[in-house]
């Protein structure tokens, strides 16, 4: 089971603040997004360019490896400060 | 010390715990954010901070490990609030003590840019319009990419 969480705008825009999925073997956060985009127009946001995301907690670029367990984490640009 | 909270911060208190704790240093550098009243489409009513739980508060940690591999710092203190906060109110608070003044200054400056293009945190504004997200700023990520090409003065 991988747990996938979302957040600020992009919580709003797909109607979710997360979710679990049994894990299937993906190999990089990328390929978790492309698995998520199927599931409509709304969802097609988590593969724009400027989508931040995050495993285990930790910043990561989208080639990011994941594994069974793992919190993955979705966000834009941060605003913070 | 680091806390991610939502209520509001006493600055004198801050201040003061720092420099009991600086232990020898010779300078407190302080930051504090206000919200503002306005920005580029008018007036502001306030904003609202969201978070993630958890990640904030490692990103806040990561940050200042990261100063102190650049700068030979005391003790540093980062609070940053969540949720609902009104115009003109305390947003964030970052306090760093050092031998000298060069490092603190310096480390203080780079604790806030950092802060502003790694921590999740998003922040809404109440417009005339309702709640609008705020947008990510370039001078935000110029301001942290200035950083990247410094290495350790003190």
């Amino acid at each position: 089971m991988i747990q996938i969480k979302f957040f600020a705008s992009l919580r709003e825009s797909i109607g979710t603040s997360s979710l679990n999925l049994e894990y299937a073997g993906e190999n990089t956060v990328a390929d978790v997004a492309h698995e998520l985009v199927e599931r409509g127009a709304n969802w097609r946001l988590l593969e724009e360019r400027d989508v931040l995301c995050a495993v285990n907690q930790t910043l990561c670029g989208k080639d990011a490896k994941i594994n069974d367990g793992d919190e993955i984490a979705f966000f834009p640009p941060v605003t913070g400060g | 010390m680091i806390s991610v909270q939502r209520d509001d911060f006493d600055h004198c208190e801050q201040y003061q715990a720092l420099k009991e704790e600086a232990d020898g240093d010779g300078a407190v550098v302080t930051f504090t954010g206000l919200v503002r009243d306005f920005n580029v489409q008018g007036s502001v009513s306030g904003i609202h901070i969201e978070h993630y739980p958890g990640m904030t508060e490692k990103s806040l940690m990561r940050i200042c490990s990261e100063a102190r591999k650049r700068w030979q710092l005391g003790q540093i203190r980062v609070i940053h609030r969540v949720g609902t906060i009104g115009p003109q109110e305390q947003i964030v608070f970052v306090g760093v003590t050092s031998k000298h003044r060069k490092s603190a200054f310096e480390a203080c400056e780079f604790i806030i840019d950092y802060l502003k293009t790694s921590a999740p945190l998003w922040k809404q504004e109440g417009t005339s319009e309702g709640m609008k997200w705020v947008a990510s700023k370039s001078s935000d990520q110029e301001a942290m990419d200035r950083w990247a090409n410094t290495t350790n003065q003190s």
